[in-house]
């Protein structure tokens, strides 16, 4: 510790319970989470629809609906705990200017009636306070830095002129108009084609380094994953199960339910036979969890997954999972046998 | 191996949408056939025309030019009735988002039903009920769901539900449009095993309709990419995957993302530059470049995939 190699932490998340109310009901999105960000790094939550990993990212933005209220935690960055603001107007300081997103749907996320220019100006205005000829020199400037060509004849457009890879690159650019600390991506390219998608994540990564960002993608595609990471943090059913550095899970996961997320691959299967594949649904979230909320589809669960929850198990200085097995008295499992297969052959890239 | 009785065909599809200036032509002079019982896989991007190849087949787009034909007979254009009535039971589609494409009005019982009671392929109540009772049990669902609305279900059950309706005709050929991209990734590889359960059992054949190589890789036996409304190339899927010969094809393949970082990072992404093509003077045809294996090209073009083709095998 104290040494140059140390990372600073920008962000940090301690106990986050988010609950949401619903017809009458409490749902618990978040059940007790917390996680550290470090500046300059890029982090990966990966998880399915329903494990909270977007409610996660939108109460750091200030962003859950209505009738969701963060129940216990902190959430801290910089002096501040986020968990604790309350008005528009303090989350006014953060959003945009300190942390910004970039959402899913590029057809939906920008404004029909406006050009592009004025849209990407608008945040220029209101967080940098730049006027006339500067804001627009500005505007230009972001245009071509998220790689859009004929930048003065593309300022005057309007979103319907522009495809969808093209889109995205506009929401990129407004939400780094303002020069953040934190960029969140949320499933960037999910709704884009494979040839537009490897664009847009080369794109995000080169502006990862020219703007010094610290960034949160959130995605379910593993491929994404492996081009971007830094580390990667596992959700399932609103907790994180497994963290560690990207090669850690990728290549040394420990967590029953990271083993089936990759090996439900398609590419891990062989042609002509059964592809691994999860049994059952996630949990009903209206219910409490009682112990490991995977142990039912989990075909490795011991007794104790049903009546307790697992704490984190420490593998490495960065790599953690929340699994019984880990327990010295637990008894030895291994992955499945394509699953070694694809562990032992990832393991030489990392030794070669 | 060319023995293999031919399902489907499709011979210089034309599938032009709108009139006069703001006409469109979706699908080019495209022919392919389809193999009973192979799953034939169709990738390409967004507006390529591959759902409306889908749709062609289904009979819902009409069809501009050129022919389809299902067991060696037309199925587009004007056709004789009793022929319509048993394509249409014989022809079935699994359609992409389970969350639109059920009548969320509609019970499980009538929407599975829908199809028999429209084409009276049942001789009374008992005998339907029992159809459907069938077609939920062999897509995994419990037979007591019938009573039940589609909101009550998850994505993953939805689409089984999906594919519970197509199954209850009786089909012989199946078209699958993204059956699985709008689910998650858990759910996804259940629907996949369900999917190749069911072809077996029911000597079904598949048209795959994907955008996913990863996904088309795994479930086809042979595989088109299209690209603008053209078929660019045509093989065995694990061929084509091994050795794409168009640039669009390479370009496709190499920019999958492969879940293993140093691969991944390491990798570089052909970018498919459709200019590089010189047709005004020497136009494209389809040609078949070793067995099973075709790719859209003019002479000089084959030339060149030849000889580079030869540098991949020696290397």
């Amino acid at each position: 510790m104290g040494e140059t190699q140390t990372k600073t932490k920008i962000l940090s998340i301690e106990n986050l319970i988010i609950k949401f109310k619903l017809r009458g009901q409490v749902l618990t999105a978040i059940r007790d989470i917390s996680l550290d960000l470090y500046k300059g790094e890029s982090l990966a939550i990966v998880g399915e629809s329903g494990s909270g990993k977007s409610v996660l990212v939108k109460s750091i933005m200030g962003l859950l609906d209505k009738n969701g209220y963060i129940d216990q935690g902190k959430i801290i960055y910089k002096d501040d705990d986020l968990s604790q603001f309350k008005t528009e107007k303090d989350w006014l300081k953060i959003r945009g200017k300190e942390i910004a997103m970039v959402t899913q749907d590029p057809m939906t996320s920008l404004n029909p009636l406006k050009t592009i220019g004025k849209q990407i100006e608008e945040a220029v205005l209101l967080h940098q306070g730049l006027t006339g000829n500067e804001a627009y020199e500005k505007v230009l400037q972001l245009l071509r830095d998220v790689g859009i060509y004929d930048v003065e004849k593309r300022y005057k457009q309007y979103p319907h002129e522009f495809s969808g890879g093209m889109r995205q690159r506009i929401v990129i650019a407004i939400a780094i108009a303002c020069n953040p600390k934190i960029l969140i991506c949320d499933e960037p390219t999910t709704a884009l084609d494979v040839t537009i998608q490897a664009q847009i994540l080369q794109l995000l990564k080169n502006l990862q380094e020219k703007y010094l960002l610290t960034t949160i993608y959130i995605t379910h595609d593993l491929g994404v994953v492996a081009k971007v990471a830094d580390r990667i943090a596992v959700m399932y059913a609103g907790d994180i199960i497994e963290v560690g550095k990207t090669d850690e899970i990728f290549f040394n996961a420990q967590h029953p339910y990271t083993w089936a997320l990759i090996s439900s691959l398609p590419q891990l299967g062989v042609k002509g036979e059964v592809l691994y594949s999860i049994k059952g649904t996630p949990p009903n979230l209206f219910k409490e969890i009682k112990g490991d909320a995977f142990a039912p589809r989990n075909p490795y669960a011991l007794k104790i997954d049903y009546v307790e929850r697992p704490p984190y198990f420490k593998l490495s200085e960065t790599h953690f999972a929340k699994t019984w097995l880990l327990h010295p008295s637990a008894p030895k499992v291994e992955p499945p046998e394509t699953l070694k297969k694809f562990f032992e052959e990832g393991r030489q890239y990392t030794n070669g | 191996m060319a023995e293999k009785e031919i399902l489907v065909e499709v011979k210089n599809l034309n599938v032009t949408f709108g009139k006069g200036k703001s006409q469109f032509e979706a699908i080019k002079d495209v022919s392919f056939e389809i193999y009973k019982g192979e799953t034939f896989g169709l990738v390409g991007e967004s507006g390529s025309g591959k759902t409306t190849i889908g749709r062609a087949i289904m009979r819902i787009n009409e069809v501009t030019g050129g022919q389809i034909l299902f067991k060696g007979k037309q199925i587009n254009g004007k056709i004789p009735r009793d022929w319509d009535r048993e394509i249409t039971q014989k022809i079935q589609m699994i359609f992409q988002d389970p969350m639109a494409s059920l009548n969320e009005r509609a019970k499980v019982d009538y929407i599975i039903s829908e199809g028999l009671v429209n084409t009276k392929k049942f001789s009374n109540e008992i005998e339907r009920q029992e159809k459907v009772r069938n077609a939920l049990l062999q897509v995994g669902l419990l037979p007591e769901f019938a009573s039940r609305f589609p909101h009550e279900f998850s994505g993953g059950q939805r689409q089984r539900i999906g594919i519970a309706r197509a199954l209850v005709m009786e089909p012989e050929f199946v078209i699958a449009d993204e059956p699985i991209s709008a689910l998650d990734v858990s759910i996804r590889a259940q629907v996949l095993n369900l999917l190749s359960k069911l072809q077996q059992e029911n000597n079904l054949t598949y048209l795959f309709i994907a955008h996913d190589l990863s996904i088309v890789r795994f479930i086809t036996d042979r595989t088109a990419v299209i690209y603008k409304g053209n078929i660019v190339e045509l093989a065995e899927t694990e061929k084509l995957f091994n050795n794409p010969i168009h640039p669009y094809t390479r370009a496709l393949i190499s920019a999958v993302p492969e879940p293993n970082p140093h691969k991944e990072r390491n990798k570089t992404v052909e970018i498919y530059d459709p200019s590089q093509h010189n047709y005004e003077k020497n136009p494209p045809s389809f040609v078949e470049v070793e067995e099973g294996h075709f790719v859209l090209a003019n002479e000089e073009e084959i030339e060149r995939y030849r000889e580079t083709q030869k540098l991949g095998v020696s290397q």
